[in-house]
């Protein structure tokens, strides 16, 4: 895209090369998570690619520079092929992160998976206490998490422990964090609940409160000081409490690209939900042209789309004005300054939606991810996410 | 990504680097990437583009030397480079509060 008739080149930020493709290898999951980040209406989504065609997007991406791999769904186990691409994974020169909830792992399964050569496996946890742990997670689940956990760590894997942190479950993050010393992890990602997909439709139940928040921020940072060189622990605080919008994957088209069950590309999870897009898919584009000249994959790229306040904001290197999906979800308009930030006219928009999950209590009832909400709820969030 | 400069805050807990073997930390491994044209370090969901001499130094950690002996094996290496034991201690010690290396 050259500018003003100039001959130069660099008009435009070089593309620099994904550094990480997140496999989203199925829908399909055992567990019925209320923040799951899938999209509400998945189940009316297309089929499901078959191994040959994830081992050309692997094959793909990894010659365009791609490096993390993250094999993720839904629950990835549930594939019969997930040792094959990570055979092919292991071949290419791929680091292989396995996302996983645990549930179709058993010990034999883990070794088979180190002996692919998987690099590393990430188990989430719903909760440090059985009883809401399996709530959350719709089934019961706790206990065979426990002893996955361990079979990983017996498999010589590095372990992820991941707790999805919201409103019911805060209180107990000490326990989390016992826990995870207990298992023997080696990171701990104590991950946010962000608010899209179910979790956007579950908003008023999982929001936390600020003074739950700013507790727990002082937990992680004990145990991080604790720790330190020993198990690493991520704690971000949800960002509806913060001035400013998190740097959302490093920029569009900047480093991550995501390919849906079905093939679909996206520079991000939430990114379908985006009217007026079309979003190329790996069956029928190469990677190359994907990432590279795709309208959906430029569209956002480097700052020419933005517009005020961030336009002329001296901090728009930093956090790329926000997250994309966020300012779409809440003021309509995808190119509009992420609405977290308070340099925003619309920030009373966050505001109000936090004083709204303020003032609803625990009565209200929690949508579970399943199929049959899938096709319930389609549309009730899009009606959530009209402009105002 | 991890950022490659951030800056690393010591705790009072924390114990500085021993002077026993070191190897890479679990999970940790270097290896060249030709688009980027450098070693990077890999780990659980991470990537750090590696500098020259960070590479030079990491791919020195094998296991059974420890920090004297990799900056011994280094200056063997590099003679022209003069006296860089402190330098390459420095940079273990942030690798390792960084947990890269155990
Ligand atoms: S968040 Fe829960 S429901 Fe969603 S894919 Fe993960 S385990 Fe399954
Ligand atoms: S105005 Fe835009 S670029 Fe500036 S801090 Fe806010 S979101 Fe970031």
């Amino acid at each position: 895209m050259h500018e003003g008739g100039s001959p130069s080149p660099i008009a435009m930020p070089a593309i620099k090369p994904p550094l990480w493709l997140l496999a989203e290898l199925t829908y399909a999951c055992p567990l019925q998570c209320a923040y799951c980040s899938n999209p509400v209406d998945f189940n009316g989504h297309g089929k499901t690619m078959d191994t040959e065609t994830w081992i050309r997007v692997l094959r793909d991406a990894r010659s365009m520079g791609a490096l993390q791999l993250g094999l993720s769904g839904g629950e990835p186990l549930v594939r019969q092929d997930l040792e094959t691409l990570v055979a092919e994974s292991t071949k290419l020169g791929y680091y292989s992160n396995l996302i996983t909830s645990g549930i179709g792992m058993d010990a034999a399964r883990a070794r088979s998976l180190k002996a692919a050569g998987l690099d590393h496996i990430q188990v989430s946890f719903q909760s440090s206490e059985a009883n809401q742990n399996d709530e959350i997670a719709g089934m019961r689940a706790y206990a065979h998490k426990l002893d996955m956990a361990r079979a990983v760590k017996a498999a010589g894997f590095p372990m992820v422990l991941c707790f999805v942190l919201h409103r019911d479950n805060l209180h107990r993050l000490r326990e989390m964090l016992d826990l995870a010393i207990e298992l023997e992890a080696d990171y701990v990602e104590l991950a946010t609940t962000q608010y899209y997909g179910w979790a956007l439709l579950n908003r008023d139940r999982l929001l936390p409160t600020l003074e739950q928040v700013r507790e727990a921020e002082g937990v992680a940072n004990e145990y991080q000081a604790r720790l330190k060189g020993k198990m690493d622990i991520y704690f971000v605080v949800p960002d509806y409490y913060e001035k400013r919008p998190k740097p959302c994957m490093n920029g569009w088209g900047s480093v991550f690209l995501l390919v849906t069950p079905d093939g679909t590309a996206l520079p991000c999870h939430a990114a379908r939900q985006l009217p007026g897009f079309e979003f190329p898919n790996v069956q029928t584009s190469s990677v190359k042209d994907i990432w590279q000249t795709s309208d959906a994959f430029n569209r956002f790229r480097g700052f020419g789309w933005m517009k005020e306040p961030c336009l002329s904001c001296p901090e728009k290197e930093k956090d790329f004005g926000g997250c994309r999906c966020q300012a779409f979800q809440f003021t309509g308009d995808a190119a509009a300054t992420d609405p977290v930030c308070d340099k925003s006219p619309l920030r009373h928009l966050v505001d109000e939606a936090v004083s709204s999950a303020r003032s609803t209590t625990i009565e209200k009832p929690i949508i579970f991810r399943n199929p049959k909400n899938s096709d319930r709820h389609a549309i009730k969030l899009a009606e959530l996410t009209t402009p105002r | 990504m991890s950022e490659p400069d951030k800056k690393i805050e010591y705790a009072t807990e924390y114990k500085p680097l021993h002077d026993g073997p070191i190897r890479l930390a679990r999970g940790h491994r270097i290896q060249y990437e030709t688009v980027q044209g450098c070693d990077v370090l890999l780990y659980p969901e991470g990537v750090v583009q590696l500098s020259e001499s960070a590479a030079m130094i990491l791919k020195t950690v094998d296991g059974q030397k420890s920090a004297t002996e990799i900056a011994a094996a280094l200056m063997a290496q590099f003679p022209e480079a003069g006296d860089i034991s402190g330098d390459v201690k420095s940079f273990l010690e942030v690798a390792h509060a960084r947990g890269w290396i155990a």
